[in-house]
């Protein structure tokens, strides 16, 4: 009795340290992954590099053009998918009634949010750079974007909507309220924290990728900033990508590599950062 | 206004949760609603301001009727239905607002835009709830950092606020504890003198206490309605003789 007892008692303690460690591990794998970035690439981050467009085959320089760039297709991406994604959120979880037809919403959703990013790349091309004959352009690569951040959105919000309990939805319509009201009074301000999260990852997702904004937006090297939506850009991602595989003199670029891979990731958690401290506020 | 409920039968799906209500409750009175759980005695209150609308596969026959206007007629729009048929529900559910936002909240939904005109209304129905001296220096602070037992009477001014002529009571002090319940109680026979008040409680001393008619609900029938005096010391059936004295429910 007392043996079994133990060897219980044994096997749980082993299992929690295991439990431990693989958690512990993937802060671990983390914290490598920023140290690795931080260490190559700190040397080369001052204020020219931040400030200046690449010179001499991108050895030289800085990366200004590409932080704009991405700036710009995060913000023009969200202004594409926050609204439509909100509002089918809204449709999804207060207004659809019909189980069919939201279960075929909801799997077409899913499916959006699994085709790969390239293929967006091209369904971008096809449809927005050659058809609607927007070009190469930011607002091109926002659309392209903004179609990738559409599945993430759409299911945060409605998952946010869902977690508002019912007995808000009843107290304000039976306040004589309308369902309209009570949406845009009670329950979109009450998950408005929640919804946040879900711009805030797809905002992370965004300014990361690379492969859609591949034909439809950016640019290899352009020294100078854009004037309209309707220019190409460069790109964070994609410049991390050029001076990492096809630069003139791969060895001199290395440097400069590691220190946009840098401020790509600042420039993510700063954005986390500034949402969070949105959705701290609201969530008073 | 008089309540008139005419041959109701009310449905969820295929089972029947009403049978052949008939029933009239007279202005400016509290009227209780008791019987054992799941007897109908909800659903019935809330087909007073077509909160039932809400779930989905429902159906209805009969008739609804407050101040002679039958309420689920084609030309009823149910928001303004609801304006002056209040409710209070069960567990206490004020808005993640403040407590001043939740009181104004009816107000504002219905087009009220005067700063003056509001702020003396949500005054006046805090007072009337009796919550008013508890509240006034912290207007600005969260529902959410009040008592169960405040949170319940803030959402009883919020529903006066908007001046209806009915309120609905769902087990407002079931959730509350002995000292909140009796303030509720003091309140509820306060408002009779505006209001015409219908009330649900599983506590049948509180039936007793502030009610003046107390309807008895068994399985989806209506087996006695009458004074609650009637209903307490001499009641006509055996069921409620049954209930009341704790035998069964």
């Amino acid at each position: 009795m007392n043996k079994n007892f133990n060897g219980k008692r044994a096997s749980q303690s082993v299992m929690f340290f295991l439990f431990r460690l693989m958690s512990y591990m993937v802060v671990g794998i983390l914290f490598c992954i920023i140290g690795f970035i931080v260490i190559r690439g700190l040397g080369v981050i001052n204020w020219e590099f931040l400030t200046t467009a690449p010179e001499d085959g991108m050895t030289k320089g800085g990366i200004f053009p590409a932080i704009v760039g991405t700036f710009y297709l995060v913000v023009g991406s969200m202004l594409v998918a926050f609204p439509i994604g909100v509002m089918s959120g809204i449709y999804m979880s207060e207004y659809a009634s019909n189980k069919h037809i939201k279960r075929v919403i909801r799997v077409m959703t899913n499916n959006l949010g699994g085709i790969p990013s390239i293929v967006f790349g091209l369904f971008g091309m096809a449809l927005f750079v050659n058809k609607l004959k927007f070009g190469d352009s930011i607002i091109a690569g926002s659309f392209t974007l903004g179609l990738l951040a559409l599945p993430l959105i759409i299911r945060v919000t409605e998952e946010a909507l869902q977690a508002i309990p019912d007995s808000f939805r009843q107290g304000s319509l039976a306040l004589g309220a309308t369902k309209l009201q009570t949406i845009r009074k009670v329950v979109l301000p009450a998950a408005f924290p929640n919804i946040m999260t879900g711009l805030i990852l797809s905002i992370g997702r965004v300014s990361g990728e690379t492969a859609p904004i591949l034909f439809t937006a950016a640019a290899y090297f352009l020294p100078n900033l854009p004037n309209s939506v309707f220019n190409q850009v460069m790109a964070l991602p994609y410049h991390l990508y050029v001076i990492a595989t096809s630069g003139t003199d791969l060895e001199a670029t290395r440097p400069m590599a590691f220190g946009t891979a840098l401020v790509l990731i600042i420039i993510v958690l700063l954005m986390n950062l500034i949402a969070n401290f949105i959705r701290r506020k609201y969530s008073k | 206004m008089k309540l008139e409920a005419n041959n109701i039968n009310f449905y969820y799906g295929d089972f029947q949760a009403l049978k052949n209500i008939n029933m009239t409750i007279e202005q400016n009175t509290v009227t209780a609603f008791i019987g054992p759980s799941g007897c109908g005695k909800s659903t019935f209150l809330r087909l007073f301001n077509r909160m039932n609308d809400l779930i989905p596969d429902t159906h209805l026959t009969g008739e609804c009727l407050i101040g002679g206007q039958n309420i689920y007629d084609k030309n009823i729009t149910v928001d303004e239905l609801r304006k002056k048929v209040g409710m209070v529900f069960q567990k206490p559910n004020p808005f993640p607002k403040s407590i001043f936002e939740n009181v104004a909240y009816g107000l504002r939904v219905n087009g009220v835009r005067d700063k003056k005109e509001i702020a003396d209304t949500v005054e006046k129905s805090l007072r009337q709830a009796a919550l008013w001296e508890e509240v006034k220096d912290k207007l600005k602070k969260s529902a959410y950092e009040l008592s169960g037992g405040q949170q319940q009477r803030l959402c009883i001014a919020r529903a006066l606020a908007i001046s209806p002529s009915v309120i609905l009571m769902d087990e407002p002090a079931s959730a509350l504890d002995p000292i909140s319940t009796s303030k509720i109680e003091e309140l509820i026979f306060e408002l009779k003198n505006s209001y015409t008040v219908v009330i649900v409680t599983h506590n049948m001393q509180q039936a007793a206490r502030v009610s003046d008619k107390t309807g008895f609900f068994m399985l989806g029938e209506l087996i006695e309605f009458d004074d609650t005096k009637k209903i307490f010391l001499n009641p006509q059936k055996e069921q409620t003789q049954n209930y009341i004295t704790g035998r069964f429910g």
